[in-house]
């Protein structure tokens, strides 16, 4: 009997494997999108627990939306703050396909961006058509090279990557802080740690320059939507990424069919810098034009949250990296409108968080949501 | 779900809100802040005392933001343009690019940064600097007076001027007294000379100014300047739990034994930055249309700089060292005593 049934649930395993589309449906689409709609509720809650009175909260929830996608201005904060989520996601959520936790894409995206900026000023002169390519790639290299530190360190040691990467962190906040101060790259005339500016031909352009010197949505967009694409067929229709889902999902079962784990690791953790560090250089060149302490923002702490929110999917990573772009346009303009904290906003999207590490708890608050769904209906 | 269910009717509040903002009569004044926050019991939160304060007495509207982060200041300027303010104050050297940025964009906005001038001035903003050294003078005089182990020490934030102005005024007075007394003071944490020393590289982590206390305290200091804002709070907890006899600290920007009344008691005075008389004063230029681009500048003589009352350590400061305080106030506004090397 016990074999029997053993067999049914293998097979019907089986049969869900051969067709995802309703499970996978429910677990990509609903639970992000219920996570986020619980989550703006109890932070509603949050707000009348702290004395705001009920108008406040609707108006700043108003002001969320309006602040966010309610002109062109809000939609380009929103992009703005998207790009560089998403592309730090990215490489996170390849990190996670294979296996890796790889905390590290705050460090990776400081030393990539410092050395975008390095390179843009060093080599200015060059035109614009050559030096903004090179020092974004400039800044792929290193990011590549500081993940690949922690991708050799586990093949070569078995150290855990957790446990590196938040190291390398760590050395990454005070390299840069040195770095900031040797001469040839701290701005003229200026004692603090601060770069030299970025040439204007390094700098990514600003698209909508031409209608209001304000809006600054730059050709990061572009970087960003290219670099869905990329890892979208890295992961699915390329042989190496084929490699890096086999050693994600079973580490022996690769091992046997000649994958050689070693080099994987490597070779995913350097993909995952690569874009950490895409993403500092696209902050530099787009967003700040120099370096400082900090420029990472806890971009690449904000990101771990995005891969997980897009559920180690490109397309979802884009999702929820424009989700999250959104929350932080909104909240500056809750804070503006309504007199909220911007803290409030931190609050809801670690309650996101939460609710999207806990698919279970949130099918067990929607029950109903589930089964539309599974009538083949979609809400 | 309770928001989206209303999304078709969204249309007319966010109307209603966008009909409201820019009212004719109506004066704004906002603030943005860095990242140390409104409340940071010093410099921001000094600054946004003046807006209120003009709030209270004019009748006008204010409005802050925060910044979580350094890539926030120039989002955030960007999204209080468009008419919402009618002056916008940008509160520290750390804003000095963003303001510059937004401020050649947008030559109809008034601006007003504290702790930074340009060279040359913009039209539309009105640069807010102090002569912190002056008031530093009398709280280093002082500091070198009280201190038993004959070690005082300090500690900034970030290395630039609106933060060293204060370790290079208080290192200059310890000098002054040593001078007069024949003593020998030693400050530890900075060099007026090589500009160098003791710098948490952050305003915000009070776990740093609690360890950099500890290291000064250790080294022998017995009274401590943290010149970063809120890390200071740190510093103070450090002082509060050893006690005032072990360990004095000097406040920086606020009185901060009104900031921090929980432990007021350790705090022997504090370098007051007078930013909300400043502040105040932008918004009456504002109001009386007599703004102009440039800089405005604070002194011991015009009260924009002062040291605070000694409060708890009223009548523990012997009379003496009082009476030389006041001798050399007096020297620093007449001119006779000059701060800095000389």
């Amino acid at each position: 009997m016990s074999v029997n049934d053993t067999l049914d649930s293998a097979k019907e395993q089986l049969l869900r494997r051969a067709a995802p589309g309703r499970a996978q449906f429910e677990d990509l689409v609903i639970v992000p999108l219920f996570a986020v709609a619980v989550a703006l509720m109890l932070g509603a809650l949050i707000m009348l627990a702290t004395g705001i009175d009920l108008p406040t909260v609707g108006r700043s929830f108003i002001a969320l939306l309006a602040g966010s996608v309610g002109s062109l201005g809000a939609l380009s904060e929103t992009l703005v703050a998207a790009v560089p989520l998403v592309l730090a996601a990215l490489g996170l959520a390849l990190g996670f396909r294979t296996g890796l936790f790889n905390i590290g894409a705050e460090g990776q995206i400081l030393m990539g961006g410092l050395a975008a900026v390095i390179f843009g000023f060093t080599f200015d002169g060059l035109p614009f058509a050559i030096l903004m390519p090179l020092s974004l790639l400039a800044g792929m290299l290193v990011g590549a090279f500081y993940a690949g530190i922690a991708g050799w360190l586990r093949a070569a040691t078995g150290a855990h990557e957790v446990i590196s990467t938040i190291m390398l962190n760590l050395i990454s906040y005070r390299l840069l802080d040195y770095m900031l101060r040797l001469d040839w790259v701290q701005r003229e005339g200026r004692s603090d740690p601060i770069s030299r500016s970025v040439p204007e031909a390094a700098e990514l352009p600003r698209l909508l320059e031409w209608l209001d010197p304000n809006l600054r949505m730059h050709a990061g967009v572009f970087v960003m939507i290219a670099a869905v694409i990329v890892v979208h067929w890295l992961l699915f229709r390329a042989k190496l990424g084929f490699e890096f889902r086999a050693s994600g999902a079973s580490p022996d079962a690769a091992r046997y069919a000649g994958i050689r784990a070693g080099l994987i690791i490597v070779l995913a953790m350097a993909t995952a810098g690569a874009l950490a560090g895409l993403a500092g250089a696209n902050q530099v060149l787009g967003v700040l034009g120099r370096a400082s302490p900090g420029f990472s923002a806890g971009i690449g702490f904000d990101a771990i949250a995005v891969a997980l929110l897009g559920r180690s999917h490109p397309v979802g990573v884009l999702f929820a990296g424009l989700l999250f772009g959104a929350l932080e346009a909104g909240g500056r303009q809750m804070q503006v409108d309504a007199g909220v904290s911007i803290d409030l906003i931190g609050i809801i999207q670690a309650l996101i968080i939460v609710f999207i590490a806990a698919p279970l708890l949130v099918r067990a608050l929607f029950p109903w949501g589930f089964r539309a769904a599974s009538k083949g209906d979609a809400e | 779900m309770l928001v989206f269910r209303k999304s078709p009717s969204l249309a007319v509040p966010i109307m209603a809100i966008l009909a409201m903002a820019p009212s004719a009569n109506a004066f704004t004044a906002c603030q943005i802040t860095d990242t140390g926050g409104i409340d940071d019991n010093s410099f921001n939160q000094t600054a946004w005392e003046g807006v209120l304060q003009a709030q209270a007495d004019l009748g006008i509207d204010a409005r802050f933001l925060e910044s979580e982060a350094e890539t926030d200041y120039e989002a955030n300027i960007t999204s209080l343009l468009g008419g919402a303010c009618d002056i916008m104050f940008t509160i520290g050297f750390l804003l000095g690019d963003a303001t510059q940025e937004a401020a050649e964009a947008n030559p109809d906005q008034l601006f007003s940064i504290v702790d930074y001038s340009y060279n040359p001035s913009l039209d539309n903003v009105l640069g807010q600097v102090y002569a912190t050294d002056e008031a530093a003078f009398l709280g280093g005089y002082l500091a070198a007076g009280m201190s038993e182990t004959g070690i005082v020490g300090t500690f900034g934030g970030i290395n630039i001027p609106p933060v060293t102005i204060f370790m290079d005024g208080f290192a200059y007075g310890v000098e002054h007294y040593n001078q007069r007394h024949g003593t020998d003071v030693v400050v530890l944490g900075w060099s007026p000379e090589t500009r160098q020393g003791l710098f948490t590289n952050n305003f915000e982590s009070l776990d740093d100014g609690r360890a950099f206390a500890q290291n000064l305290y250790e080294e022998g200091a017995d009274i401590i300047l943290p010149v970063a804002g809120p890390v200071g709070l740190g510093s103070a907890a450090l002082a509060d739990e050893l006690g005032p006899d072990e360990l004095m600290i000097i406040g920086v920007d606020a009185d901060m034994y009104q900031t921090d009344p929980e432990r007021g008691h350790v705090y022997l005075t504090s370098i007051v930055k007078r930013m909300d008389a400043t502040v105040y004063q932008v918004i009456e230029m504002v109001r009386a249309g007599e703004f102009e681009g440039g800089i405005i500048t604070g002194t011991l003589g015009n009260g924009g700089v002062d040291l605070a009352p000694l409060h708890d350590f009223e009548g523990v400061v012997p009379a003496d060292l009082v009476a030389e305080l006041a001798e050399t106030r007096a020297g620093i506004t007449d001119g006779t005593i000059v701060v800095g090397t000389d």
